[in-house]
């Protein structure tokens, strides 16, 4: 049939390599990203293991040691490496165990609104008519309240605890991802190779989450990480509210909330929690857009 | 022809409704009205017409993702426009198609492997070796070398990407393959390699081609029967030979004046069409190309002709036999 000659001479081919590997490959050529993961992971880790990582206890209290200092400042021990609060309780171990908490909310928050978003979002585009009208307008609605008072409403009827905090944050953040995957699988399923796989015989089911969806992933991975670290801000201006993390728990939001009157008297009880979330937002967001960058095959050489 | 048609179109229509904006209400769109034609295994009918004219339209008919409005489309002797839902699935892997654009039509997340192998995971049971061994005879058989099984479509040009979606559309062997100008897109070097793969394939396979195009140059070198569309209606059908030698239909004639020659003893005088491409919402009464036609009489304006046998080939003008 077709000459040999008639085949296009290509630049070398690469070795064959499994998908995660391959993302793996170009991901870790961004340096920035890979510190961000390093980070990422470290955190993770204290998390996970915060009952031997921690000296003390979050809710234990020194009543010998209120608002001791770091221990490089003047009048600090080695005992408390980062100081204590107003009780006496560890600051260190108590944003070890925050931890524990800001990843939790951060994950749940973020698998409720992306797995929701992204099955609203699929429907809408790709059903379109009235269905899309339904979803889209009341995603408006959403959208027409101040996501915080809207969560403060969510909470306010399920009351306060830290569970209802995440699933108000959850509900808030919703319409974004909606929104982004509609107009996403609405420019996508205008391609050809929707149309081909149409041709092929692919059904809805398949065309949604098998053709469109993995291409509609770039600007969804970016979302969710971005929201990640709002997710984790939001449900600490919720325990800053009263209507989040109850005390005592650790959580870094909540913390940071409390200690807002000795920002003149004991610096660190404010500045540790806010660094904390600080490097962990920045980690997210880091290496969400590394991953972006590896996901997305038109950047692979 | 002897053969038994493979495809048979008779009267074929698709309306759309249209919303003419906040207010305006709806409106149809005559996209396609009334193509009949038949096409053999093995033989290649063109569809040519300027852009609007339906003839996308026809071919994603034909391709059984678009349900015409009216009229029959039989394919290997069965009826795909009527029927349940399964026995029109089945007839699906019959009719494949190519797209203009290589690099919208495949799959940007998908390695050629998989995209080659996507028809087959749809419609077979073969597993995972078999489809791999068959997506392998297939690349081998567009001119794809193996090593490219593993590799993203972003990493080809144009004409490799062309030679993949053919390799994707001949996976489920089927006996019909719609080609929407799958040469318009490529550079004019490539043009004609990636033509002759399709005649290779043709040859080879018994494929039957309904090659949709507006370049009468690649028209006159691939098809042997051509059908001329204006405003989603087919003004002059026959074998490519008759038409071309002598055009009756007057929007044809300005068609292939239209088309360059290198050699100035071939050009032919050049026949301006005036005016635009009139809207297919409001479609001029009579003879859709009257306001635009030099051959125009009172007549045209209220009668629309229908196509009738003339000269060897079917012609849709009341002027037929003035024209050339």
């Amino acid at each position: 049939m077709t000459l040999a000659a008639d085949i296009a001479v290509a630049d070398p081919v690469p070795p064959a390599i499994g998908p995660w590997r391959e993302t793996w490959l170009s991901f870790s050529e961004n340096k920035g990203a890979v510190a961000a993961l390093a980070v990422i992971v470290v955190v993770a880790l204290v998390a996970v293991f915060a009952d031997w990582v921690a000296p003390y206890s979050p809710i234990a209290q020194d009543r010998d040691a209120f608002l001791a200092p770091p221990f490089w400042a003047e009048g600090g021990s080695a005992k408390f490496l980062l100081g204590t609060d107003d009780v006496g309780r560890d600051m260190l171990s108590r944003l070890i165990h925050g931890a524990r908490y800001s990843l939790l909310i951060g994950c749940i928050v973020i698998t409720i609104s992306l797995s929701v978003g992204v099955l609203l979002g699929l429907v809408a585009g790709y059903v379109r008519g009235m269905v899309e009208e339904l979803i889209m307008r009341l995603m408006d609605i959403m959208l027409a309240i101040p996501a915080l008072l809207l969560a403060i409403v969510i909470v306010a009827i399920l009351g306060p605890s830290l569970t209802n905090a995440i699933i108000a944050v959850a509900i808030t953040y919703l319409p974004h991802f909606t929104r982004m995957v509609r107009a996403t699988v609405i420019a996508e399923m205008t391609k050809d190779y929707v149309t081909a796989a149409r041709v092929s015989g692919a059904r809805a089911l398949r065309l949604m989450f098998v053709t469109v969806l993995p291409n509609c992933a770039a600007p969804l991975i970016v979302l969710a990480t971005l929201n990640f670290s709002s997710a984790i801000l939001d449900a600490a201006a919720l325990g800053f509210l009263g209507l989040g993390a109850q005390p005592p728990t650790p959580e870094w939001g909540t913390m940071l909330a409390k200690a807002r009157e000795f920002v003149q008297s004991a610096w660190w009880v404010v500045t540790f929690p806010g660094l904390a979330v600080l490097v962990t937002v920045l980690a997210f967001n880091l290496a969400g857009d590394g991953l972006r960058d590896a996901l997305d095959p038109k950047l692979k050489r | 022809m002897t053969e038994a048609p493979i495809l048979v179109a008779r009267d074929l229509a698709r309306d759309y409704r249209v919303r003419l904006g906040l207010f305006g209400g709806h409106a149809t769109l005559h996209a396609v009205a009334g193509a009949s034609f038949t096409l053999g295994p093995g033989e290649t009918l063109a569809v040519v017409g300027e852009s609007g004219c339906g003839k996308s339209t026809l071919g994603r008919m034909v391709c059984l993702i678009e349900s015409p409005s009216a009229g029959e489309l039989s394919l290997a002797g069965q009826d795909a426009v009527r029927g349940n839902r399964d026995s029109r699935r089945r007839l699906r892997p019959l009719v494949q198609m190519v797209f203009q654009n290589p690099y919208a039509s495949l799959n940007p997340r998908k390695k050629v492997g998989a995209i080659l192998e996507e028809p087959l995971v749809i419609n077979t049971k073969l597993g995972a070796a078999e489809r791999r061994e068959a997506a392998r005879d297939m690349m081998a058989k567009v001119g794809l070398r193996p090593e490219n099984y593993e590799r993203y479509p972003h990493m080809f040009s144009g004409g490799q990407r062309q030679r993949i979606a053919i390799a994707r559309a001949l996976m489920l062997n089927p006996r019909i393959v719609v080609a929407d100008e799958p040469v318009s897109a490529l550079d004019v070097s490539i043009r004609a390699q990636v033509l002759n793969l399709l005649m290779d394939l043709q040859d080879g396979l018994g494929l039957a081609y309904l090659f949709i195009s507006h370049d009468l140059g690649v028209v006159r070198h691939i098809a042997r029967r051509v059908m001329v569309m204006y405003l989603g209606r087919p003004v002059e059908q026959g074998e490519s030979s008759v038409i071309f030698n002598r055009p009756r239909h007057p929007y044809t004639r300005a068609l292939m004046s239209s088309t360059p020659a290198v050699d100035p003893a071939h050009r032919a005088q050049r026949i301006p069409i005036k005016g635009e491409l009139p809207s297919p919402l409001d479609p001029p009464p009579g003879c859709a190309f009257h306001r635009r036609c030099p051959y125009a009489t009172a007549e045209c304006q209220v009668r629309r002709p229908e196509l009738r046998e003339f000269d060897g080939r079917l012609v849709a003008c009341h002027h037929a036999e003035t024209v050339a």
